[in-house]
């Protein structure tokens, strides 16, 4: 077998990539000579991928709840780069609050953002992969879906989704070489993160046994891995990345 | 310049890997071709490159023989 980590001259699609994790996604996928397009909510955002991807790639502005964003990205990637052959599914966001209170828009608007997105693009991006029977989709779920956590039924449930639509998809199209895998961080050093607060953490820490947050490098890096040619066998599966706080 | 039939007939023998003379105009692609639900998704993203058409979704269900197949894109391709 070749090289089992080259990833030279793929072509990825980074959602969520202006900062935290999506930005260390799309760092470590440049540094194995990918082209990554990434995209933020707004041509602010873009610009500041485009930025930092240099000549590796681009910034672009998408809705991922919208269905003409969507298409329209694509069919960029495809005029422009011919060929995707990576979709990291990371855009997010939290609308914590307890389900006592939680308003219809906080559950909808995770959902939507979270979960629906990932079904819009990964079918978006299916027919291209299909034909040239090679692909990687990967989902970046959360720990959080797993265990659950009071304040978030929407975001544990968007998260749980994602690990059932993964299995499912894998399944459908594992013959046609392609894997569909999740990566679920735990407790990352990001702005979403950043958001709780003191008491919040100092329980948290009381559950990691690495004790201490980890580092969105640390959740690209098995991206990188389950979007390596070494991964081919890997589907369906969730990689968990948490310091050891969920051992599932 | 070949026939629709024989490009159709083609794209069968491509996509579902089976020999040219297996494909019989009643041959259903599940029953005798051994297609399974993806693999006529599959045929019929094919046909819809190949005959620069789109091929509706409730349309692609009733494509499940090689006459149907025939026939729809002798109905609605564009060349």
């Amino acid at each position: 077998m070749s090289d089992l980590m080259n990833l030279e001259g793929q072509v990825a699609l980074v959602t969520g990539a202006s900062r935290g994790i999506g930005k260390a996604i799309a760092e470590q996928l440049v540094a194995r000579g990918v082209k990554v397009i990434g995209t933020a909510t707004t041509e602010k955002g873009a610009q500041a991928i485009s930025d930092y991807l240099g000549a590796n790639g681009e910034g672009l502005a998408l809705n991922v709840t919208d269905a003409d964003s969507i298409a329209a990205v694509l069919k960029h990637i495809d005029s422009t780069y011919g060929q995707l052959d990576i979709l990291v599914n990371n855009a997010g966001i939290t609308r914590d609050n307890l389900l006592m209170r939680m308003k219809d828009d906080e559950w909808d608007s995770v959902m939507d953002t979270n979960l629906k997105s990932v079904y819009r693009l990964s079918k978006g991006v299916m027919r291209g992969m299909m034909k040239r029977r090679q692909g990687r989709i990967i989902n970046i779920s959360s720990v959080v879906g797993t265990t659950g956590n009071p304040g978030q039924a929407n975001y544990c449930a968007a998260k749980a989704g994602l690990a059932g639509f993964t299995k499912a998809l894998a399944k459908e199209i594992a013959a046609r070489g392609i894997t569909v895998n999740c990566v679920a961080p735990g407790f990352i050093d990001t702005d979403m993160t950043k958001a709780l607060t003191d008491d919040q953490k100092q329980a948290i820490f009381a559950n990691i046994p690495a004790s201490r947050l980890g580092q969105p490098e640390e959740i690209a890096a098995a991206v990188v891995f389950l979007a390596s040619p070494g991964a081919a066998y890997i589907t369906g599966e969730t990689i968990h990345v948490n310091g050891g706080m969920a051992m599932v | 310049m070949s026939t629709i039939e024989e490009r159709v007939k083609k794209i069968i023998v491509e996509q579902l890997g089976v020999k040219e003379e297996e494909v019989k105009l009643e041959a259903s692609f599940e029953n005798d071709l051994g297609a399974d639900s993806l693999d006529i998704v599959e045929l019929v993203m094919a046909l819809e490159e190949e005959f620069e058409t789109e091929i509706p979704d409730e349309e692609a269900e009733k494509i499940r023989t090689v006459e149907a197949a025939i026939d729809y894109v002798k109905n609605h391709a564009n060349d």
